[in-house]
């Protein structure tokens, strides 16, 4: 069946297609007739932000909580140029989001016009893939595709322009399901030979670990179920990835806490002492493999990806598998299962006994409070008055986010939003309204550094009109904590721009913006504070002023290996060589 | 040397250091890499190679299938083997790519480039430049009484051998095609 219609309203047919319930976006001169389609329906609904930015990273909320893709609408010119970090954002993570954005008519193309830019130029190497519309007729049969190579394969982030008189002109509508999606197909089933290779290694392992990212979570619900599986199944330990908390529950009794720059001590000796690391959709990302040559010396490395770039673009492996994790894990463990469900039973447990030592330094422990606020303890109480609850997580980037990783604890997928690769911050008070908005009823809190948070801080004007109760958890240093974390270790404690001397009054500030402002100051306050703010009926800017000098451990410095760790202030002297010294 | 000054990917202890100390052979590779012909496809090829730190040491590129819409990327590059490697999974990866081949590993192959050499002089060696281009078998495809455009084809190896030869006999400008490549036998 064909239909002819306006381009503008094939954008929201299409949209309707794909399921999506959702658009975060921004209107503007070059967007105007989708617009007024959006504005002519009530199937899709439209949550306006104030910066454009703040749209893309509500979709990436939005998208990781859910596991649909996120949808932007923006406009030409500044409308792209803003989404620009989200899409890069969105590009390190492997997040599901489809960009509309508008652009000048044909016919001004390249004449400088008002509000033009070369937007599919500037997003050609941040997008998986982003296409220039120039006729009515291609309209729906792109945006069918983009929604496909957004979804398939590693998800990511792509962008689909529309020029101003192709929204104006009719053609012809393409239904979804007989739009030829291409070759794009990647494949999803591992090679046979390499999952009986990965299978005939884990029988005989002594010394396994699980380490496990992003993937996980992107492969779906049946990814989660499979990996909890073997865990459970082969009593092998298990250690994630930032990106992949909550695939494996921090209640198991595998976990081994996150690994890498910041994950704990039992975690990165595990990884650097096995026998056998077994990869489930982890990127061997630089903030976990420290060291390159010093990198789990003596193990052999099984990796599943569906990304057959991540093959050994880092760390060799010895056992690849190319496909999606759930099949992968799934094919595996019916073969483990048919040859007698194998496992070195007796050496796994020396394992384990060894890794119970490692356990018992305790590397999360921190001092009591004199009074003053530890930012570990805000995040431990957070954890402690908010547990069983129907929760969500975002962040955004600093010593704040470690923290919460290390000390909130996440039993299920999608339930933990995070800016890993990129580091973005502002990230995390956009990307909790757009999960606030996917799952209305659930309890969503963004644990935030002050410095972070007021980034993209018009947001909350957004958390106000939609009345999403987001819950603004600020560990508020008065520092860039991160930054003045580095500047002690490496730069002589010369605390270069690292601290803010004109922070507003977050009370004041909420309530300017019409919500609730708490702040607290002092650790016996602490719990009372919290469970006014989890009891609040709405968003609350939550100002927890923190001592000011903490500094997030455990720690391995940039250049060194996993069994090269600092633990806390007194190992901090020359931790970071010259050759350290030049990295991130 | 200080220890800003170490640059980047030389360092052992860098986590920007993806190279085997074990593998650092250079090899040159020919690429064909079938794509999508559409505005934006060579940007995005190039962006790829650009972006990741990868070298083009030469590329052509023109539609070779109108009806099918297909475009033919021949891409001389040069790496570790296990750069080369990740060259052929990012490019296989991009959406617009059909195919990836190596010719250099996938078996014997032909190569081709096309050249054209201005030469410029007079007596001796503009006969010496004549009885050399016979030699090559270079056509003349343009005379004056100063000087000749030859066009030649050939490997890339025996251009440069011309050229070489035709720099002391007043050669002055010369324009390259780059490589073009198929695969032996059927």
């Amino acid at each position: 069946m064909t239909r002819q219609m306006t381009g503008a309203k094939m954008v929201v047919q299409a949209l309707k297609d794909q399921g999506v319930e959702v658009v975060f976006g921004y209107p503007g001169g070059a967007v105007l007739p989708i617009y007024d389609e959006v504005f002519q329906q009530n199937d899709i609904r439209h949550i306006l932000v104030r910066h454009e930015q703040g749209a893309i990273h509500a979709a990436e909320g939005y998208a990781r909580s859910t596991g649909k893709p996120g949808v932007v609408l923006v406009t030409s010119g500044p409308g792209a140029t803003n989404v620009v970090t989200g899409i890069v954002d969105a590009l390190m993570d492997s997040i599901p989001i489809v960009v509309l954005s508008g652009q000048v008519p044909t016919f001004m193309i390249g004449s400088d016009a008002f509000q033009e830019g070369d937007t599919v130029g500037i997003t050609r190497p941040c997008t998986k893939m982003n296409w220039l519309v120039k006729e009515t007729d291609k309209l729906s049969e792109t945006i069918h595709q983009a929604f496909h190579v957004a979804t398939s394969g590693r998800p990511g982030p792509v962008l689909v322009d529309i020029p101003k008189d192709v929204q104006f002109a009719t053609g012809t509508y393409v239904e979804k399901p007989s739009v030829q999606t291409g070759h794009y197909a990647p494949r999803v089933k591992g090679d046979a030979d390499a999952i009986a290779a990965f299978v005939e290694l884990l029988e005989t392992a002594e010394k396994p670990v699980f380490y496990t990212g992003g993937g996980v979570i992107n492969s779906g619900p049946a990814a989660t179920r499979l990996l909890r599986e073997w865990a459970e199944a082969t009593g092998f330990p298990v250690t994630s990835t930032l990106m992949g908390l909550g695939a494996y529950p921090a209640s198991g009794k595998s976990w081994l806490g996150m690994l890498g720059m910041h994950g704990t001590y039992e975690a990165n000796w595990a990884m650097h002492d096995c026998d056998l690391m077994i990869n489930v959709g982890a990127r061997f990302d630089d903030r976990i493999t420290g060291r390159i040559n010093a990198f789990s010396p003596e193990s052999k490395k099984v990796h599943i990806d569906i990304d057959p770039s991540s093959i050994n673009k880092v760390i060799r492996t010895d056992v690849p598998i190319i496909g999606d994790v759930a099949h992968v894990l799934e094919a595996a463990l019916d073969l483990w299962k048919s040859r007698g469900r194998k496992v070195n039973r007796e050496a796994v447990a020396r394992w384990w006994k060894q890794i119970d030592e490692w356990r018992a330094v305790d590397c999360l422990a921190y001092k009591p409070g004199t009074g003053t606020i530890r930012p570990q303890h805000a995040v431990a109480r957070l954890e402690a008055l908010t547990k069983g609850m129907d929760r969500y997580i975002t962040t955004e980037v600093g010593q704040h986010q470690m923290w919460a990783a290390q000390y909130l604890g996440f039993e299920e997928p999608n339930r933990w939003m995070t800016s890993g690769g990129l580091g973005t911050m502002g990230y995390g008070l956009p990307a909790s309204i757009g999960v606030q908005i996917a799952h209305p009823d659930a309890l969503v809190i963004n644990v935030a550094g002050e410095a972070s948070w007021l980034m993209n801080m018009q947001e909350m004007g957004t958390a106000i009109q939609y009345r999403a109760p987001v819950k603004q958890f600020i560990l508020n240093n008065e520092r860039l904590g991160m930054v003045r974390q580095w500047q002690e270790l490496l730069h002589g404690e010369r605390y270069s721009h690292s601290w803010s001397e004109a922070l507003p009054d977050f009370v004041k500030l909420a309530e300017a913006f019409g919500c609730k402002g708490i702040r607290c100051d002092n650790e016996a306050d602490l719990d009372d504070a919290i469970r006014e703010m989890l009891a609040y009926d709405g968003p609350v800017i939550f100002d927890c002023l923190v001592e000011k000098h903490e500094n997030c451990f455990p720690m391995i410095p940039s250049g060194n290996a996993h069994n090269d760790m600092i633990l806390g202030e007194v190992d901090t002297q020359g931790v970071i060589g010259a050759s350290g010294a030049v990295l991130v | 040397m200080s220890p800003l000054n170490i640059k980047q990917g030389t360092s052992k202890h860098s986590a920007y250091d993806l190279r085997d100390p074990n593998a650092e052979v250079i090899e040159t590779h020919t690429l064909a890499v079938i794509v999508d012909n559409e505005s934006g496809v060579l940007a995005r090829v190039i962006g790829l190679f650009s972006a990741r730190g990868y070298n083009i040491d030469s590329l052509t590129v023109a539609e070779v299938d109108h009806l099918g819409h297909r475009s033919r990327i021949t891409v001389v590059t040069s790496g570790t083997p296990q750069v080369i490697t990740q060259i052929k999974a990012q490019l296989e990866r991009m959406v617009i790519v059909h195919a990836v081949n190596d010719l250099t590993v996938e078996g014997p192959s032909v190569q081709r480039e096309l050249a054209l050499f201005k030469v410029r002089g007079q007596g001796d060696h503009r006969i010496e430049a004549l009885r050399l281009a016979e030699i090559f078998r270079a056509n003349v495809v343009d005379s004056t009484l100063e000087s000749f455009v030859f066009e030649m084809t050939g490997t890339p190896e025996k251009v440069d051998a011309f050229a070489e030869l035709m720099r002391p006999l007043g050669l002055i400008e010369v324009a390259r095609t780059g490589v073009a490549a198929l695969a032996r036998g059927t």
